[in-house]
């Protein structure tokens, strides 16, 4: 289904758009920079390996996520869950290995803005916010627009702009204190926060590293009921401890043991598996 | 849909603050003159010679704090490099005000004084145009915004952050003062430019001529504090903070800071090199000692005595480090650095937000005591402040 709707939403029909050499051989017509779902697969790692001083991060990490999917990844410290979400944003390059956002978009030859613009929001350990910025100018920031010097020297928020934000707010639970500087919010509202600056910013996959730490257990199953939500619309990567918040997201589970993938599956399949349970156990 | 400049610079400022730019205007352009050409020497409220070619040289320094803060305070890059730019801008504008000079030098030559005791028959290819007024205000803007923007380029563009990137602006300024004082640079070695005569025509000792770059220097300042509030209060400036204190997160939600790493450093530089050109009139002298690194270090002490993040701050800072040099270096000359050392570390020590910080610390306390106050007054619970919803909020922000 999804291939088909997608070869006719790209057809020529307009004659205008631009082809270049390798649509004539595969029968799909891209603008360069635009992501190609049309396999389904929205993010692609094969045998990545990132050396840390001869430490090996990630070892041979093989691992795909589907369009609307929402993935949980667990795993024991060190395990490489976030040098893993370090080489999906380009923060880290590895060593070898291929990463591929769509099927078409090398994620290893962009730099961390080009990332971003191309569709992947990340949520990081620690909730990283601009605290000296109120709530509202932090989701202004974040949203979606032409990011250029040039054009944020002049820039204006239009109805359309207000409305995004003030929806995010909403949902995010934080619309009684948008002119609040961030740096006087609790904790858990500091995540929410960061989780709302990658919603405004409209990513095709969002990576969420510990989440829920800190939070309430209300505000716990809140961000799941947030999450479950999202699935569909976004893909999700959401890296946590907490196995209750994994168990109420409800989707695959992927557990990571140095640096590569030790299983896969639903959570009680991964659970049984006597290889995960040595090494959540076995030391 | 863009603001128009003219709402956007009404809106930065506010009622109040156009007033105190009109009152600071019209002192500097009416009461002053006024006050120097009119009364007499004895009068009490005579403004002597001294005190404007004084008033006007820390102006012209509070520019570049003004600047300086732009990178600092707001982005959290600090450069002890600065006053390689203000000197830049200082010599541009020197070449031009040593072809004003004419035959009236000592050796009656076309060529500058110190060329023709090199033996120079021309002058070299880079002083062309330089008997141009403008070419030279032009070059005193440009030369170092481009030696800024190469060498932000690269810094920036290298991730170079922190005590690093002060390290390497140190360097560089450094470096560059060695080399204006080879001989053979072409700039008048260790001796610098000095002894001017004239600047388009007029003599450039004249009080009118003193009292005209006086009312330049004081227009620049406000409008160099003037664009700081428009860009800070822009989309940009709230990026640029954002950049300072945060920058990670700055990358991944798609910004470059690259890019406004550098415009906002390349600006900075340029205001730097303005500052210096309305400087080198004024006291008459450019030599390379301006580029050496206490000069510049100097500067990151005005701004943090005054107060970072703030545009107020840095001219304060600039005025009270400046007026008390002044006083130190006739009554205690060799006491000066002790002083100006003991300053930075009782600043950064007690008054880290420096002057402003203090001054809002007292407000906050009255406030509190007053607060205390009423509600001994008063004992009756007052009802919560409610906290502004965001209709509010969005009004504000889409101004």
């Amino acid at each position: 289904m999804r291939v088909e709707s997608s070869i006719s939403r790209n057809a020529p029909a307009d004659g205008q758009q631009e082809h270049w050499d390798g649509a004539a051989n595969t029968g799909h017509v891209l603008k360069p920079g635009e992501l190609d779902l049309s396999h389904g697969v929205m993010l692609y790692l094969d045998d990545i390996t990132v050396s840390f001083d001869g430490f090996r991060a990630l070892n041979k990490l093989s691992l795909q996520i589907d369009t609307g999917e929402l993935r949980c990844i667990i795993g024991p410290n060190g395990a490489g869950k976030t040098t893993m979400m370090d080489v999906i944003t380009g923060k880290t390059r590895p060593d070898s290995g291929k990463a591929f956002f769509g099927q078409t978009i090398d994620l290893t030859r962009l730099t961390e803005p080009q990332i971003a613009h191309a569709g992947i929001g990340r949520k990081f350990q620690k909730p990283t916010i601009f605290e000296n910025h109120s709530v509202f100018e932090n989701l202004e920031l974040a949203l979606k627009t032409d990011k250029r010097v040039k054009k944020s020297l002049f820039a204006r928020l239009f109805g359309d702009d207000l409305d995004k934000i003030a929806d995010t707010l909403r949902q995010i639970r934080l619309a009684d204190q948008a002119d609040r500087p961030a740096g006087l919010l609790s904790h858990g509202q500091k995540q929410w926060l960061e989780i709302g600056m990658l919603l405004v910013q409209d990513p095709k996959l969002l990576l969420l590293d510990e989440p829920v730490a800190g939070m309430t257990d209300d505000e716990t199953e809140r961000t799941a009921e947030l999450f479950v939500s999202l699935k569909g619309k976004h893909s999700l990567m959401v890296v946590e401890h907490d196995m209750a918040f994994v168990e109420a997201l409800g989707g695959k589970v992927t557990v990571l043991c140095e640096g590569s993938v030790l299983a896969e599956g639903d959570l009680a399949t991964v659970q049984a598996d006597p290889r995960v349970i040595e090494v959540y156990l076995g030391r | 849909m863009r603001t128009p400049l003219t709402v956007k610079l009404f809106a930065g400022l506010g009622p109040r603050g156009w007033l105190a730019v009109a009152a600071i205007a019209f002192t500097a352009w009416v009461l002053v003159p006024m006050a120097h050409l009119m009364l007499p020497e004895g009068h009490p409220l005579h403004v002597s010679t001294y005190a404007i070619t004084l008033i006007g040289k820390i102006l012209c320094y509070a520019v570049v704090a003004v600047a300086m803060d732009l990178i600092w305070g707001f982005g959290g890059i600090l450069s002890l490099g600065h006053g390689l730019f203000f000197a830049l801008g200082g010599y541009s504008f020197g070449m031009y005000l040593m072809r004003q000079i004419g035959r009236e030098g000592s050796y009656q030559s076309d060529l500058p004084d110190f060329m023709v005791f090199l033996d120079w028959k021309e002058l070299p290819w880079y002083w062309t145009g330089s008997d141009h007024f403008l070419w030279a205000l032009f070059l005193a803007i440009a030369v170092p915004g481009v030696v800024a923007w190469i060498f932000g380029y690269f810094a920036f563009r290298s991730r170079i952050k922190g005590v690093y990137f002060s390290i390497i602006t140190q360097a560089m300024t450094y470096a560059a003062m060695l080399f204006f004082f080879r001989n053979e640079t072409g700039f008048g070695g260790n001796n610098g430019f000095t002894d001017f005569k004239r600047i388009l025509g007029y003599s450039i000792t004249a009080p009118e001529t003193r009292l005209v770059l006086f009312g330049l220097s004081v227009a620049l300042l406000l409008a160099v504090i003037i664009l700081g509030k428009v860009l800070i209060a822009s989309k940009f400036g709230k990026v640029l903070t954002a950049i300072r204190d945060s920058e990670n997160r700055v990358m991944f939600i798609g910004y470059n800071p690259v890019h406004y790493k550098l415009f906002i450093w390349t600006l900075s530089a340029m205001l730097c090199g303005l500052a210096g050109a309305l400087y080198v009139p004024q006291v008459g002298i450019i030599n390379p000692s301006e580029m050496s690194v206490a000069n510049s270090i100097e500067i990151a002490i005005w701004v943090a005595v005054g107060g970072r993040g703030t545009l107020i701050g840095p001219v304060l800072g600039a005025g009270i480090v400046n007026l008390s040099k002044t006083w130190f270096t006739t009554s205690f000359p060799e006491y000066w650095l002790f002083f100006l050392g003991l300053l930075f570390i009782l600043v950064t020590l007690y008054l880290p937000q420096g002057v402003v910080g203090l001054w809002a610390k007292i407000k906050a306390r009255r406030a509190e005591k007053a607060a205390i106050a009423a509600s001994r007054a008063d004992p009756a619970p007052r009802a919560p402040v409610s906290e502004s919803k965001i209709p509010n909020g969005t009004a504000a922000k889409g101004a």
